[in-house]
């Protein structure tokens, strides 16, 4: 019954609409159009990059990309950690898990427009926030149109995908595992130093490869809350590829970002890798 | 005993605190959507005329009647070939080339959505499809393929076929064999893959976004350009009902999925 | 359960079926261009009243760039764009504009003699004006005390992080440009370099850059000075008492957003329907009145309240002294990229 042919079909569609238009980047990206209409193969697309101008959006976004992540672990971890330590103990007991998980990983499911501008309605100069600040007699806070305000809008976007992952790497913690270097004299904090937070790894560096890519990209996260005073790597490549001379430019730009993607794999992949070979030790 | 006591407790304020962080926003923004004044942060009483106002919106009922029409559509198709396509992969004996079309199969998973849409963009462009409706869809079907296959696949691992070769030689025909032994076993990961694939699809900005244009927006493109020009309480409106539609089809999602095992949460992107 | 689950999606794809077949309807459809909040929201459905086998595609743009863009592209079919007067010089030269055919338009009579014929569009042939106004200062009576009547002002250490400004090179230079006391369109490298600098150093006092959110911000008291467009000035005003729009001496940018049929367009003649039926002065009264801006339309000027339209700051008359301080933008192909570069050297510095 597993007759090859029928995933043709979808062979077919992933050529056209992935592996083509991928391709069709690479054209583009290493071409240029002259006056005349003429193609022609140049590398300048990627020279362009290196302008200081364009480094410095890549620094400023990587900046952004890393406090994102930073933050999204720093509050994530404790969070992930919690919910599956109060999971495995029931799961010890032969109960049901707590449900606390969905809880926290259900907004993830839900659109990122809708809740920028939820962010947005409670950040406004005359927002939700500084009604509420004072009315109960405290200062404003304006956040708005500043890195904050961006690292906040992807903070809350992504942090789903940083405490699913670390928690379904601590939910198969062995509990022998812990009570073994308790028995051996270790404190709580030693055992979480040296035998939970390692073994957890895996799960933190799959979490960031989720939130990491996302957040370089996320243009409109920035759209709403830079105020137009710095740009991600995101809001480069949209531009560009909005303007019709800029396609060449944005295609490159996109490869470049590809180039991230694949690294950031690639380290996630040796990590864990390495990490099995020495869980089994 | 004290100490674990004060543990419990620190780490319940700790998860208190989190799910107001990531509830909080989404609950002020409901509560004003029954604002009576045009204000997203002075509470005027209450009403429901925000909406009554979406209601009365031809734009915003287009955009919505296009989201729903795309994700109905993208789930339905992208299922079809997902499910022949999940079929046909167990057919491939050779390991490198399950390898080979796996690492297909994950392309639009794993690369950056960004890249995905401006790269379709590109190509529609070069062969002069004009944007629209039907680029939409067929840029949806292409991100919900490799969910539903995913989805699939572990049925199809667990199906024992000698039942499927059993029905055969009893005289049964391909198809009715197919349809009569193979479906029902795999029919939980089809319901599940067609669920995802339709959430993923309301869902979505950033492709939609660039594979869009004439006029043809959904959902998300509404809000983006909308919002654009400042709150208005009927954007929350709006918000609320999307909001409650995707907590509905997520617990019928858990539903299905925490009946097999508790902790299979899917993650999109 | 099959049975259940079989009829429930055959039901929905006939459903979407129903939705996307009635998508397909008969009618002509006419693609509109225009920007945000720039039409009475009731005009559509009256034109589709009067002309039931039209079926308007209303599609909004950010910016009139994003508009030279799409229909450049030629992937849209875009029959009624409506962009700026140096956008239509650009357009008439890169041939992406139908002439039109004023016999069609007899509405057309009912604009305004002294914004005909202008420079971008000199003989007439391409474009219908629609509405007009100036680039000013936008401030609140409350958070400024002294007389605003200068560009200096937005380079006042005092108001950091209370002013506002387009995300708009072309308006943001030229009032650099203005501000150093050079014109508008000024395509010298010094003064251009003089400009760069003034808006790299500005860049710390500025709140934000941005768009549409200007207006909500200023109504709500966000921020002391705006940068702004003469309608949305009146429209914020409206709303919020406390707050003045002024055109500094220095002088300002004068501009026409005019109606136009691109080459993308496949209904010339519905598309002069709807530009004749948007001179018409019942429907041009209409407009001006929601979107508040000020109307290129002389007869439907006629028909606005006393004092809308004898307001000084909204309907200026366009004598000599007045003129002699405002500039139109002018098309120029290579300084487009010079203030490409240049916005981007800023947002980025």
């Amino acid at each position: 019954m597993f007759k090859k042919s029928l995933s043709y079909p979808h062979l077919i569609w992933m050529v056209i609409f992935v592996i083509a238009p991928m391709f069709l980047i690479f054209f583009y990206a290493f071409t240029t159009s002259e006056v005349d209409g003429e193609t022609v193969f140049t590398l300048d697309n990627f020279a362009k990059f290196f302008e200081p101008m364009y480094i410095k959006i890549l620094l400023n976004s990587l900046k952004i990309a890393v406090i994102s992540v930073v933050v999204c672990i720093l509050i994530g971890y404790p969070a992930a950690k919690i919910i599956a330590d109060k999971d495995r103990e029931r799961i010890a007991m032969g109960k049901k898990t707590t449900g606390l998980l969905m809880m926290f990983v259900m907004p993830m499911w839900m659109n990122a427009m809708l809740k920028l501008y939820a962010w947005l309605s409670i950040l406004q100069p005359d927002g939700f926030l500084n009604t509420f600040l004072s009315s109960i007699g405290l200062p404003e806070i304006n956040i708005m149109y500043t890195q904050a305000a961006v690292v906040l809008g992807t903070v809350y976007d992504f942090i789903p995908f940083m405490i699913l992952p670390i928690y379904s790497v601590l939910i198969k913690l062995d509990n022998s595992v812990i009570e073994a270097a308790q028995d051996l004299g270790a404190n709580k904090f030693k055992v979480f130093y040296k035998v939970v937070l390692p073994l957890s790894l895996p799960g933190v560096v799959s979490g960031i490869t989720m939130v990491f890519l996302p957040a370089l990209t996320s243009f409109y996260i920035s759209d709403f809350f830079s105020g137009g005073k710095f740009m991600l790597i995101g809001n480069l490549i949209e531009k560009n590829f909005k303007n019709p001379v800029g396609r060449n430019f944005g295609s490159s730009l996109s490869i470049i970002l590809m180039i991230f993607a694949l690294l950031s794999m690639r380290v996630t992949k040796v990590f864990n890798k390495s990490n099995r070979q020495m869980s089994m030790y | 005993m004290k100490k674990t006591f004060f543990k419990k407790f620190f780490e319940n304020i700790y998860l208190f605190l989190m799910f107001l962080f990531l509830y909080c926003p989404i609950a002020i923004l409901m509560i004003f959507s029954f604002n009576n004044i045009k204000s997203t942060s002075n509470w005027g009483g209450f009403s429901t005329k925000w909406y009554a106002q979406m209601f009365s919106d031809d734009a915003l009922l287009e955009a919505f009647a296009n989201t729903i029409t795309i994700a109905l559509l993208a789930s339905v198709i992208s299922c079809i070939i997902g499910t022949a396509a999940a079929i046909g992969i167990q057919g491939y004996r050779s390991k490198r080339l399950k390898g080979v079309i796996n690492a297909v199969t994950n392309l639009p998973m794993v690369s950056s959505e960004l890249v995905m849409g401006v790269s379709m963009m590109m190509m529609f462009l070069t062969v002069n499809i004009p944007l629209g409706y039907f680029t939409l869809l067929l840029s949806h079907i292409t991100f919900c393929i490799p969910y539903i296959i995913v989805s699939v696949l572990p049925k199809l691992v667990q199906l024992d076929t000698g039942i499927y070769e059993a029905a055969l030689d009893l005289g049964a025909k391909p198809l009715y064999a197919f349809r009569k032994v193979v479906l029902p076993e795999i029919q939980p990961g089809i319901i599940s893959g067609l669920l995802i694939a339709f959430t993923l699809s309301i869902d979505d900005f950033v492709i939609s976004f660039f594979t869009t244009g004439n006029g043809v927006n959904n959902l998300s493109i509404y809000i983006y350009s909308s919002i654009k020009r400042g709150v208005n309480p009927m954007y929350n409106a709006l918000s609320t009902i999307m909001f409650v539609l995707i907590a509905v089809l997520l617990f019928v999602i858990n539903r299905r999925s925490s009946s097999k095992d508790n902790s299979s949460v899917i993650i999109p992107g | 359960m099959k049975k259940i689950i079989s009829t429930i999606l055959c039901t929905i794809l006939t459903v979407c079926l129903v939705f996307v077949l009635g998508g397909c309807s008969s009618k002509t459809k006419l693609f509109v261009y225009n920007v945000g909040d720039y039409i009475h929201p009731d005009v559509i459905d009256m034109f589709e009243a009067e002309n039931p086998d039209i079926k308007v595609v209303y599609e909004l743009f950010d910016s009139v760039e994003e508009m030279y863009m799409k229909v450049s592209n030629g992937t849209s079919p875009y029959d009624v764009a409506v962009p700026s007067d140096y956008m239509i010089e650009q357009m008439i030269d890169e041939g992406l504009l139908n002439k039109i055919n004023f016999d069609n338009v007899p509405n057309y009579s009912n604009v305004d003699s002294n914004m005909r014929n202008l420079d971008f569009d000199p003989t007439n042939e391409y474009s219908v004006p629609y509405m007009w106004g100036t680039i000013g200062i936008l401030y609140n009576k409350t958070m400024v005390d002294e007389p605003v009547d200068s560009w200096d002002i937005l380079w006042d250490e005092k108001y950091k992080d209370n002013i506002f400004l387009f995300n708009q090179e072309r308006d943001m230079v030229s009032v650099a440009l203005k501000k150093c006391g050079y014109s508008m369109n000024s395509d010298d490298d010094a003064e251009l370099s003089q400009a760069e600098a003034a808006l790299k150093e500005q860049s710390d006092l500025v709140k934000a850059y941005c768009g549409d959110e200007i207006k909500d911000n200023m109504i709500n008291g966000g921020a002391a000075l705006a940068v702004v467009w003469s309608g949305d000035a009146y429209f914020c005003m409206e709303q919020n008492p406390d707050l003045a729009y002024v055109i500094p001496n220095e002088g300002s940018n004068l501009w026409f957003d005019c109606m136009v049929i691109p080459k993308t367009s496949t209904h010339q003649e519905e598309a002069e329907k709807f530009i004749d039926f948007m001179s018409r002065p019942d429907i041009a009264k209409l407009n001006a009145e929601y979107i508040g801006y000020s109307t290129a339309n002389e007869k439907a000027r006629e028909l606005l309240a006393d004092d809308v339209k004898n307001d000084k700051m909204r309907y200026p008359s366009l004598d000599e002294d007045f003129m002699s301080k405002m500039e139109i933008f002018a098309y120029n192909k290579s300084r487009n990229a010079k203030l490409a570069d240049i916005w981007t050297r800023v947002l980025n510095s």
